[in-house]
């Protein structure tokens, strides 16, 4: 099969507070993409990023992770992100930086393109309800990550023309 | 064997040492030492210092949330927790009907593929680092990514193995980590031919993958056998899952116990009446539970649950390569059982390889997408469910009021019947490795190594989610703390001067 040329990887557990931000927005944005009848784009939705999603990222021409933040300001960011060796590896967990440098270590050649959207929020306590921070920042960040999509699918119709 | 350390006769005045938690390990564990003024290890202990009580959040919720809802029990096995649930709630929709030929296949083959990608987890990502590298290792390089760095072939093994097997937990539950799929009764959703051809376009690949692990593991251990065999050392007897003829059976079966020597303490028992033959002891200095067997007494009748276990106890295996694995590494006890607790990677892979042959057979089987996939019949009020976890034998019993909804949950996880094996090791690693000077990142994963070994995974048995900080303190008799070092969130250790 050959793979989706957008990947959306969200990620966080569900149930511990503001951590929920990444399966939230993946699961709307996957249900979205039903309604779209779309399949440019691939969203994964997953407790933290392992060693192995590196395998989805081949083949990509654009990623971009969803998480929660712990710290800055409050609300949405988007950030680009590269490939940067991951010395926070202590479990089965890897940052983003660490997983495209784990893709270039284990598929060789270029990485994707890559962003990061996370959301700031405020509690992170098993079993605690999304903070109302949270809840204001997905809402700002479902508005830009739709537009990351419009944005991303229209830089292939550019490279396509 | 040291079980003389577990309590020392006198405490007063012994330096304490702590290992908090223990890292590559989910959930919190703590390693105490005590040291008499000689700095001889006069006490080891491996405490499990958070609890959650899952048995009472699940108590008073209706029975059909309940195999989903203990997913959440554990990130690395969530479906050996979803399926020991469906075989216990079954009874609450089916009685003693048993559950459709289809149904039973597709939760055969979603076990099969949570094994593989579990035990691809715990060898690649977890232990191969410290058995390629060496225990002394710098932390930083001593995990999968310097694996991937050093030996990519080995490295992108685990990878695609561990990807694989979440590639048919996601087929068949929709998603990686806590999908649905196995419900009480059967199972939500058949296996469309397309998906069927999706996993065995790879499931080749996948068995030479596996084999090549194997290979690795049983390398690994053999290089070095003398001091694998005797490295944290803890004989035992091996209790597991067998089929009627004898055979590895990790889904379900009659309970089978070999004794140290490899003599059938007890064969074939229906797991429903587990409370018969286990009984759970409480300690104070610890959460977790001490299961023994009550026949042999608390004393004799610990055992040890898992890979070894199985292989150990097992007169064979139902596929042509992992057979012919099990009677090689078999020869290493010459008629008795594998004791060595290092021995249980070697098992592991050996598990995996099957794991890989049992998918292949499953998938070649038309009974497979089916869509026959659920029964009925005369509910019962209580069930127990037992099937072989990754880590080792797991126990779900439930019982559910008129109003369908839970009134008593127990459950004995794998890492809780294999409590006193893993400080047996403790104790065994800490009485022949500490030469009783300052305490070093070497000793203290060569403790990690040991229950590594068991279970990466402490977090089922205090049902705690945990995080990875590692601090050690050197303790006076009189208190004070006297040597502190502390690994970070990034790996990386320093050493606190304290005055």
């Amino acid at each position: 099969m050959t793979p989706a040329p957008l990947l959306v990887l969200a990620f966080g557990n569900p149930g511990r507070g503001d951590d929920a931000v990444g399966p939230l927005l993946g699961d709307k944005l996957a249900g979205w993409l039903v309604d779209q009848r779309a399949d440019d784009v691939e969203v994964v939705v997953d407790f933290q990023l392992n060693i192995e999603h590196a395998l989805d990222l081949v083949g990509r021409r654009r990623v971009l992770f969803i998480d929660a933040r712990a710290s800055g300001e409050a609300g949405a960011r988007f950030e680009s992100v590269s490939a940067q060796a991951d010395a926070s590896y202590s479990t089965h967990a890897v940052s983003p930086q660490g997983l495209l440098e784990v893709h270039a270590k284990v598929v060789g050649g270029a990485s994707p393109r890559a962003e990061i959207l996370s959301v700031r929020g405020e509690s992170f306590e098993l079993g605690a309800p999304l903070s109302a921070a949270a809840n204001e920042g997905v809402e700002a960040a479902w508005r830009g990550l739709i537009d990351w999509v419009v944005r991303a699918r229209g830089v292939s119709e550019a490279l396509c023309a | 064997m040291y079980e003389n350390l577990e309590t020392a006769t006198e405490t007063i005045g012994l330096q304490r040492l702590a290992i908090e938690p223990v890292s590559r390990v989910e959930g919190h564990g703590k390693v105490t030492l005590l040291l008499d003024e000689n700095r001889v290890v006069r006490q080891a202990r491996l405490h499990v210092v958070e609890f959650r009580g899952f048995e009472k959040f699940i108590q008073g919720r209706p029975y059909w949330e309940v195999p989903t809802l203990v997913q959440r029990l554990c990130g690395i096995c969530p479906v050996s927790h979803l399926l020991a649930a469906s075989k216990a709630t079954d009874f609450f929709v089916s009685g003693n009907q048993p559950i459709s030929p289809t149904a039973t296949k597709l939760r055969r083959l979603l076990h099969f593929g949570q094994m593989l990608q579990s035990h691809a987890l715990h060898f690649f990502h977890l232990a191969s680092p410290d058995l390629l590298f060496g225990y002394d290792d710098p932390v930083p390089h001593r995990n999968v990514v310097g694996v991937l760095t050093d030996h990519p072939e080995i490295g992108l093994i685990g990878v695609k193995l561990r990807k694989f097997g979440q590639e048919v937990i996601r087929v068949l539950t929709g998603k990686r980590v806590h999908g649905t799929g196995s419900v009480p009764g059967g199972f939500n959703k058949p296996l469309s031919q397309e998906e069927r051809d999706y996993l065995k376009s790879d499931i080749l690949t996948v068995l030479g993958w596996a084999a090549h692990g194997l290979a690795i593991a049983r390398q690994l251990y053999l290089a070095d056998e003398p001091a694998n065999r005797g490295f944290a050392a803890a004989n035992s007897n091996f209790l597991s899952l067998v089929a009627p003829d004898g055979g590895l059976e990790l889904y379900h079966g009659g309970i089978r116990v070999k004794d140290a020597a490899g003599g059938i303490v007890l064969d074939h028992f229906d797991y429903r009446g587990y409370n018969a033959i286990l009984h759970e002891e409480v300690k104070s200095w610890s959460y977790m539970k001490f299961p023994f067997l009550t026949a042999l007494g608390k004393e004799q009748g610990w055992y040890r649950v898992g890979p070894l276990a199985r292989v150990n106890n097992c007169d064979h295996i139902p596929t042509p390569r992992a057979e012919a694995a099990r009677v090689d590494f078999m020869a290493q006890g010459a008629g008795q059982p594998v004791q060595a607790t290092l021995a249980y990677h070697w098992a592991r892979m050996i598990e995996l390889l099957h794991c890989a042959e049992a998918i292949a057979e499953l998938l070649d089987d038309p009974e497979i997408t089916g869509t026959d996939l659920s029964r009925s019949g005369k509910p019962l009020r209580e069930g127990v469910g037992v099937i072989e976890a990754p880590r080792g034998t797991l126990f779900h019993h439930y019982k559910i009021d008129s109003n369908d909804l839970v009134t008593m949950a127990n459950l004995i996880v794998s890492t809780t019947s294999n409590n006193t094996a893993m400080n047996e090791s403790v104790r065994a690693v800490a009485a022949e490795c500490f030469d009783g000077r300052e305490i070093s990142e070497g000793l203290l994963n060569r403790i990690e190594v040991a229950i590594r070994a068991y279970d990466p995974c402490l977090s089922c048995a205090t049902h705690a989610v945990g995080k990875m900080p590692l601090s050690i303190e050197a303790i006076a008799p009189d208190g004070d703390v006297v040597s502190r070092l502390v690994k970070g969130g990034n790996g990386e250790l320093s050493r606190e001067a304290v005055l």
